[in-house]
């Protein structure tokens, strides 16, 4: 992370008497053991106490904050629930830590537009609470759907299992309200479609935190499928999974969720809920169909047969709705059980074309070798979204080091096969580094003045995504080169 | 003197954007120009032709995603995809008829750079839901490339999301990536016949608001229809489930099969419903689709010789209104009311888009964003200038 400026840290008392004018009372915690609980995210192994905690209940006083931090030169963090996974929402030492957790009502629920606006600190599962009993619901699943906020979940575009049908975030928001660095707030889209102007919504969602603070969202629901039912196929290998995974798909069938797990992660999981997986299986899909009871019917008989033809072992079809959540728990217990053979472990999140997966798979193997260290693979085999876990003691000076030495080269190997570095946990601070791995510096520069255009000074969330911050004023200067030809080469009419 | 440049690959399409940056020069960014009379009209110091870059650069089905280069024809992507029995899931619109020129003309690309979408739009995203990553030329003359290949990926900034809708002001694209589906085997259409606009508009409600999949949802005339797409014994299941969800309103029931729901939803997808004649001016509102009676209500009362249809289950009006000087914008906008919405004027003479504004005016600060986010793109104004004021 950058140095700390000592003339904010200086200005400390100043900041804080300035927060409380905007925000009366308990909204701002300025004591070491009020702030302690923000002190970091779900990336717990780097930690950092901020500025200041603030917590506003209301736009007007987002946008006091803002203004006053953007006229006083002062940083800033949002954070809706901060279960980031890539240190999205970790403080920073001379930042105000901006908590958005007051946020919490749904403020309309409209099913005629099929359609909730909810303030940005409701969390994603509680969207679903407020309208399964209506039969809907808010697809985005991630896995920290009890906790996770929906501003947070806009800031990182969040997936889960069910996207490969239902999209991520960003193809389920309707409309969303922020406030700019300015102070100014701004309404992006609605209950309408596609806003005409640039789709700043667009580049908001998955922007960790960077662009704007989220005030309030609008999401899209859907009708609850009336049938869904999990398949548990079981392989000899690895690839034999990773095969059927491709020869789903290439069927034309789009499951509602396609998992993947390795022995290990079969095993660790199975040990923790007793789901039933089959325990000799190197690699275990789970494949979820949903829809018209028929279609499923129809569906989970084309999978069947497509699983036996790629030497599938074990096949099991849920037989009723306990047995279907039975197949799900082990796969939502899995990191957690992972806990059960390894002191601590470190989870990925890149994305690798489908076709490449037992490649990348195999290779994954041989660093694992390498580095000296295990890794167990639970992940969205459907859209080809890996997570593997590498095994570590974190007690045993140098573990640490090592994993992230393997996490980066795994990450590469995603890089080089066509991939991307996270597919849904952002890049925060873990993977900042490795952004030269995917992009170059031009598109980075393209990236910054984008993010120039939105916070000219670089105040929101400072020192993530970008491994190297370079001011707007020198991103901003136009280079022409005026001695070069023309390009007579450029057929001309 | 206007030069016409057609670059053959990126790499000349790079150069010609660093030279007209080197010129001061304006230009004036196209495809095949199938949509040239769509926008605020322009005056360029020259034309950037990128029919000429062209051609599929990898079709992997089993990815689900297709990678192309700027020039190439929708029907070429299409014809390609349908041979793998897949498609693209927005319904790429061909406007051409409507624009008074030939079908089939359009690039993907255009498509994409107005974010156009079909009557699916409701239930599988619009051209910007697609996009995965595009490689293209900044107004600063450097090639640069975001998002990739792949269905997820949360590395970086989004700019496909920025890039499509943005008419070409932000970027010269020279190839880009974007997701396919597979193709329903049928395709199949309830008829209900005889509901006025606001029971057609609570109907299509309903309908969408059922566990029944309807994938398609429009109102033309006296005609209501919802589209069902799938496997065949699903697609059974949920006709009948609608017949029992609707049985109970006004209307007689009809069923269209797979070829005639194809052609149907075609025409509803091409704004063909209009059957738009000589000088008449073509608005696309979008407004919550409960409100899409509503808002027609108004525009009755207030546009002498307004006709319309609906589609997006309300939620898009394509409306003709009697030629003006000023395309009744204010009256068109005024109509949304207060439920919100947009309105882009689609189809009007140079003079008449160049006299008011084509597409839907913007809060100050609003305003005051895009200005600096399209600089941060394109800080000299080289691209499409005035396309989207």
């Amino acid at each position: 992370m950058p140095p700390l400026d000592p003339d904010i840290l200086r200005r400390r008392g100043e900041i804080v008497a300035a927060l409380r004018a905007i925000v009366p009372g308990e909204g701002v915690i300025d004591d070491l053991d009020g702030m302690r609980p923000f002190e970091c995210d779900a990336l717990s192994a780097y930690r950092q106490m901020p500025l200041v905690v603030v917590l506003p209940e209301t736009v007007a006083q987002v946008a006091a904050i803002l203004r006053y931090c953007q006229d006083n030169k002062v940083k800033v963090v949002p954070r809706g629930a901060g279960t980031s996974l890539s240190g999205g929402s970790m403080p920073v030492g001379d930042a105000i830590l901006l908590g958005m957790a007051k946020f919490n009502r749904v403020l309309e629920i409209d099913y005629a537009n099929r359609c909730a606006r909810v303030q940005p600190g409701v969390t994603n599962l509680g969207v679903t609470k407020a309208v399964e009993h209506e039969g809907f619901y808010y697809a985005p699943d991630p896995s920290s759907q009890i906790a996770c906020s929906i501003g947070g979940n806009v800031a990182e575009n969040s997936g889960g299992v069910h996207c490969l049908k239902y999209g991520l975030t960003t193809n389920n928001l309707l409309g969303i309200e922020m406030v700019l660095m300015n102070g100014e707030v701004v309404r992006l889209g609605g209950k309408h479609l596609d806003s005409e102007g640039y789709d700043l919504m667009g580049v908001m969602t998955g922007s960790e935190g960077l662009l704007g603070v989220v005030t309030e969202v609008t999401v899209r629901l859907l009708r609850k499928p009336t049938t869904a039912r999990a398949v548990l196929l079981g392989f000899p290998t690895e690839a034999g999974a990773a095969d059927c995974v491709a020869a789903v798909i290439a069927s034309g069938i789009i499951p509602g969720g396609m998992e993947m797990m390795d022995k290990d992660a079969v095993q660790c999981a199975e040990n923790y809920v007793g789901a039933g997986y089959p325990l000799d299986a190197e690699g275990l899909l789970i494949v979820e169909l949903d829809g018209p009871e028929v279609e499923v019917d129809h569906l989970v008989a084309r999978v069947e047969e497509i699983a036996r033809e790629r030497g599938a072992t074990t096949v099991r079809v849920s037989r009723d709705e306990q047995e279907r959540v039975l197949f799900w728990a082990g796969r939502k217990a899995a990191f957690p059980a992972v806990g059960q053979i390894t002191p601590d472990y470190m989870c990925l999140d890149g994305s690798v074309p489908r076709g490449r997966l037992v490649e990348v798979l195999g290779e994954m193997r041989q660093m694992s070798k390498k580095h000296g260290l295990r890794v167990v693979n639970v992940f969205h085999a459907g859209d080809g979204n890996l997570h593997p876990l590498i095994l570590f003691d974190a007690n045993d000076p140098g573990e640490l080091h090592r994993a992230e030495e393997f996490g980066a080269d795994i990450l590469r190997l995603c890089v080089r096969v066509g991939g991307v570095l996270t597919g849904e946990h952002g890049v925060g601070i873990e993977k900042r580094d490795l952004m030269g791995e995917q992009f170059t510096e031009i598109d980075l520069d393209q990236q910054m003045r984008v993010k120039c255009a939105f916070d000219p000074d670089h105040l929101l969330n400072p020192g993530k995504v970008f491994p190297r911050l370079r001011r707007c004023a020198e991103l901003g200067r136009v280079v022409v080169h005026h001695n070069k030809l023309p390009f007579p080469d450029i057929p001309r009419f | 003197m206007s030069t016409t440049l057609k670059p053959r690959d990126a790499k000349e399409v790079q150069q010609a954007v660093a030279w007209a940056l080197a010129e001061g020069a304006t230009l004036d960014v196209r495809g095949t120009g199938s949509k040239l009379s769509l926008g605020r009209p322009m005056r360029c110091d020259h034309v950037l032709d990128l029919s000429g870059v062209s051609g599929i650069v990898d079709y992997a089905p089993e990815e689900l995603v297709v990678t192309l280069r700027a020039g190439t024809p929708i029907a070429e992507v299409e014809a390609l995809l349908a041979q793998r029995n897949q498609m693209l899931a927005f319904e790429p619109p061909d406007l051409g008829p409507l624009l008074g020129r030939a079908a089939g003309e359009g690039t993907l690309v255009g498509t994409l750079q107005g974010n156009f979408a079909g009557p699916r739009r409701l239930s599988a995203g619009a051209a910007r839901d697609h996009l995965l990553g595009f490689n293209g030329v900044n107004g600063r003359g450097e090639a640069f490339k975001s998002g990739g290949k792949v269905m997820k990926n949360v590395t970086g900034y989004d700019l496909s999301k920025l890039v499509a809708g943005s008419w070409g002001t932000l970027a010269v694209l020279d190839e880009v990536s974007v997701k396919t589906l597979p193709a329903p085997d049928q395709t199949r259409t309830l008829l209900l016949h005889g509901l006025d606009d606001a029971a057609a508009v609570t109907a299509m409600c309903a309908a969408m608001g059922s566990p029944h999949e309807v994938s398609g949802a429009a109102h033309v005339g006296t005609r209501t229809a919802l589209r069902v797409e799938g496997v065949t014994p699903s697609v059974e299941a949920r006709l009948k489930g609608l017949r029992a969800l609707l049985g109970s309103t006004s209307a007689t029931l009809e069923e269209l099969g797979t070829l005639e729901s194809r052609a149907f939803w075609r025409e509803v997808r091409d704004a063909a419903p209009l059957n738009v004649a000589g000088d008449e001016i073509v608005w696309r509102l979008s407004c919550p689709p409960s409100a899409g009676a509503a808002v027609a209500a108004r525009l009755e009362a207030t546009l002498p010789g307004a006709r319309w249809f609906f589609d997006w289950s309300g939620g898009l009006i394509w409306l003709a209104v009697p030629a003006s000087p000023d395309a009744a914008h204010a009256t068109v906008r005024a109509a949304l009311g207060p439920t919100g919405g947009h309105a882009t004027l689609i189809r009007a003479p140079e003079a008449v888009r160049a006299a008011g504004p084509v597409f839907h005016p913007q809060s100050p600060a609003l305003a005051a964003l895009a200005v600096r986010v399209k600089e941060s793109f394109d800080p000299k104004g080289l691209f499409n200038p005035g396309r989207m004021a």
